[in-house]
């Protein structure tokens, strides 16, 4: 079995088949890491980039992780400031490092679309690590990981999308991928936050946190970032809080059957409520778990395949 | 020198001209159609031009020459060229260049650099100064220099009350203020806004970010009872507001792009940069309304808004290049290929559109094909199927999302200010 694609760009058109078996491949990855020795050869001898142009911490550690678990080499090449400030081409920067000879490059960008235009200049597998608004595929693959590991199944399932869906990577990477198997999406946020046109991709939109808790058997709720909404999509956190953030409260009045999963950073006292973030509904960690091994998985089938 | 086109289609609406017929060209002025004797042929170079069409010159009234600035682009003589093998006799040249077009030094050097050329150049002087939307350019001097119409293209008039200034400056010259409409606070993004934005998670610009400055500009021009041109128009609310705005008699009049009859925002999706415009290339149905537009006469010109940019800079992540392509070779064939053979506009329209409203636009005699008066014609041939070739361009900048694509129909040959353009050279006549 292998991928229909060389390149994890996004979930959009990835069809069911290839989701299941990074799903399942993962599952045999996150028995490794319970082992004493967390560390297989299946990469030796690759060589992996990653080439964050964008500030990130879990991800980039999750990656390397997954990487040296797989006995990959990896370089880091993190920068925060655009290519068109630092005076090299963005195009130059990757013919340099693919003159080092790499097998995959990791990325992620402020730009959507880099990963695309990765394929076009460079030989090696490309896998998208957060593009601009656009896709976060990896973080998809591991919150359908997490459900399934809870629930035993995908399909039929109803996930509702909880926050800044408009600009949002990871719900566009979860609304593709959950669709994909079956599952039946929502999303709930104000109509500010909501995207152009979601209702198209079959995404039921509503605006009320307690339907959203009532209904579903997930909530996936992001992070609201505060330097880009505040006073503009939402007049405070104070009212965010009010009216869309997860609380114990809610969850034990409408639905104590709701699974919990954040991506990450938690804005403890906006989206959820402290003691939702480590109450008994979440598995917010078991996700961290989960993305190492989702990893390993996705880096592992694509740097196997002929 | 003579020369002497045989049996080419004279086609100009404006003189309900249509016939066809032999012309003979003596040192630039068209000595006589027809009727043509034995000594006229005498030691004239003579041009077969069966089934080819000879128009008044036509004219690109939206154009980046990018000089002074960014000659590394373009400059005056290489945008020249570009327009001489597209097919056109005369551009109107935008005021964005480094410095801006806001002093009558600068439009004098592109007067100066442009005198010698077979294709005319017009400047659009800056309506405000360095285009900032903040102090009135020096009107007076700029339209004395050869400055033809104002605007802050590149950017739009970014108030109301400075807008007002502008219009009711501009009026004592009857120049038409040209608009770049886009409403700063809406157009922060990189594409159209819709489904396909949504799914590409690119930022995105609506339509209405277009439509309120096109409403606002229309309410000025009629409460001011000045001039207002709408660049590059290209929603369908927007269509429908200057289609209404012309019914109650504003003086407003329109132009659309190629691209934004041709292309829809669905091509963005390969994140190919040469699909990054400004306006955004949008959807079907606005796609549909500026054909519309275009068929009904609501939208008076067609042009290119010719934007060449550096192979490095387009070669950029998509939020980061800047906007707009070449367009002045691949028009023609365009329109031919798209509006034309598609007959959604007649040969006739295509020339009002291409060649006698934005001269009448920016006041410019247009030219007749008369006997006595100065060649200023272009002969094209409707029906020659090519492919655009970006490699073969005569611009400096490649930047088209158009290659190596099939078009039908394409310049044979220009001729203005006794120059003839014509198989790849230029040559005195």
């Amino acid at each position: 079995m292998s991928l229909s694609s060389k390149h994890l760009l996004g979930l959009y058109g990835v069809p069911k088949e290839d989701i299941q078996l990074i799903l399942d491949t993962a599952t045999t990855f996150r028995e490794v890491l319970e082992r004493p020795i967390k560390k297989v050869p299946t990469l030796q001898g690759k060589t992996i980039v990653n080439l964050f142009y964008e500030n990130s911490t879990r991800t980039r550690i999750s990656f390397e992780l997954a990487q040296k678990r797989l006995s990959a080499d990896t370089i880091n090449f993190s920068t925060s400031t655009s290519s068109t400030k630092k005076g090299e081409t963005f195009k130059d920067t990757v013919r340099n490092i693919e003159a080092m000879k790499v097998d995959m490059i990791v990325v992620r960008h402020q730009s959507a679309g880099v990963p695309q235009y990765l394929t076009k200049i460079s030989k090696a597998n490309i896998i998208n690590a957060g593009d601009g608004l656009h896709e976060h595929p990896t973080q998809g693959l591991l919150d359908m990981y997490s459900i399934r590991e809870r629930l035993g199944k995908l399909e039929g399932l109803k996930v509702c999308i909880v926050g800044d869906v408009a600009h949002s990577r990871v719900a566009l990477s979860n609304i593709f991928g959950l669709k994909t198997m079956g599952a039946q999406v929502t999303v709930c946020s104000p109509s500010t936050m909501i995207p152009i046109g979601i209702e198209a991709l079959g995404v039921k939109v509503i605006h009320n946190i307690n339907e959203a808790i009532a209904n579903n058997d997930v909530l996936n709720v992001l992070r609201i970032q505060l330097e880009r909404n505040a006073g503009v999509r939402i007049p405070s956190l104070r009212e965010y809080h009010q009216y869309f953030g997860v609380t114990t409260e809610r969850i034990e009045k409408f639905n104590r059957d709701i699974l919990i999963l954040h991506p990450g950073p938690i804005n403890r006292g906006v989206e959820l409520s402290s003691e939702v973030a480590d109450g008994p509904y979440q598995v917010i960690l078991d996700q961290v778990t989960n993305g190492v091994a989702i990893r390993m998985a996705v880096l592992y089938l694509l740097g196997t395949m002929h | 020198m003579k020369i002497i086109l045989k049996q080419v289609r004279l086609l100009n609406p404006e003189q309900k001209l249509d016939k066809q017929d032999d012309v003979l060209i003596e040192n630039g002025i068209i000595k006589k159609i027809g009727g043509l004797t034995d000594s006229d042929y005498k030691s004239a170079k003579v041009f077969e031009l069966e089934n080819k069409i000879c128009v008044p010159g036509l004219f690109d009234m939206h154009v980046h020459l990018r000089e002074p600035g960014r000659e590394d682009e373009e400059t005056i003589e290489t945008g020249c060229n570009s327009a001489a093998a597209g097919g056109f006799t005369g551009v109107a040249c935008m005021p964005n260049t480094n410095p801006d077009i806001d002093s009558a030094e600068i439009v004098r050097f592109i007067k100066e650099k442009s005198k010698e050329h077979l294709v005319d150049v017009f400047p659009v002087a800056a309506a405000t100064l360095g285009r900032k939307g903040e102090a009135l350019s020096p009107m007076f001097e700029l339209i004395e220099s050869g400055a033809v119409a104002f605007s802050d293209d590149g950017a739009v008039i970014k108030t109301a009350g400075v807008l007002r200034s502008v219009m009711e400056y501009s009026k004592m010259f009857d120049a038409p203020v040209i608009e770049h409409c886009e409403d700063d606070s809406l157009a922060d993004g990189a594409m159209n806004e819709g489904l396909t934005s949504t799914l590409l998670g690119l930022p995105a610009i609506p339509n209405i970010a277009e439509e309120l400055i096109v409403a606002r500009d229309i309410m000025m021009a009629e409460f001011i009872g000045a001039r207002v041109h709408i660049a590059h128009i290209s929603t369908k609310a927007a269509v429908e507001l200057v289609r209404n705005a012309k019914k109650r008699g504003v003086k407003v009049t329109a132009e659309a792009t190629p691209h934004h009859f041709t292309l829809t925002d669905d091509n963005v999706k390969t994140f190919d940069t040469n699909f990054k415009m400004s306006p955004p290339l949008r959807n079907r149905a606005d796609v549909d309304a500026v054909i519309e537009g275009l068929m009904d006469g609501t939208i008076d010109v067609i042009a290119s808004d010719h934007a060449p940019h550096a192979i490095e800079e387009k070669e950029m992540e998509f939020i980061y290049a800047p906007n707009g392509i070449v367009g002045l070779e691949t028009m023609l064939g365009l329109v031919l290929s798209e509006l034309v053979h598609k007959k959604h506009l007649t040969l006739e329209q295509l020339v009002e559109k291409m060649s006698i409203n934005p001269r009448k636009i920016l006041k410019l005699n247009t030219p007749q094909i008369k006997e006595g008066e100065k060649a200023d014609l272009t002969i094209f041939d409707k029906d020659n199927i090519w492919t655009v070739d970006i490699t073969k361009f005569k611009s400096k900048s490649k930047n088209s999302p158009f290659d190596k694509r099939l078009l039908t129909g394409k310049s044979v040959a220009v001729i203005n200010n006794g120059k003839m353009f014509y198989e790849d050279k230029f040559t005195n006549i």
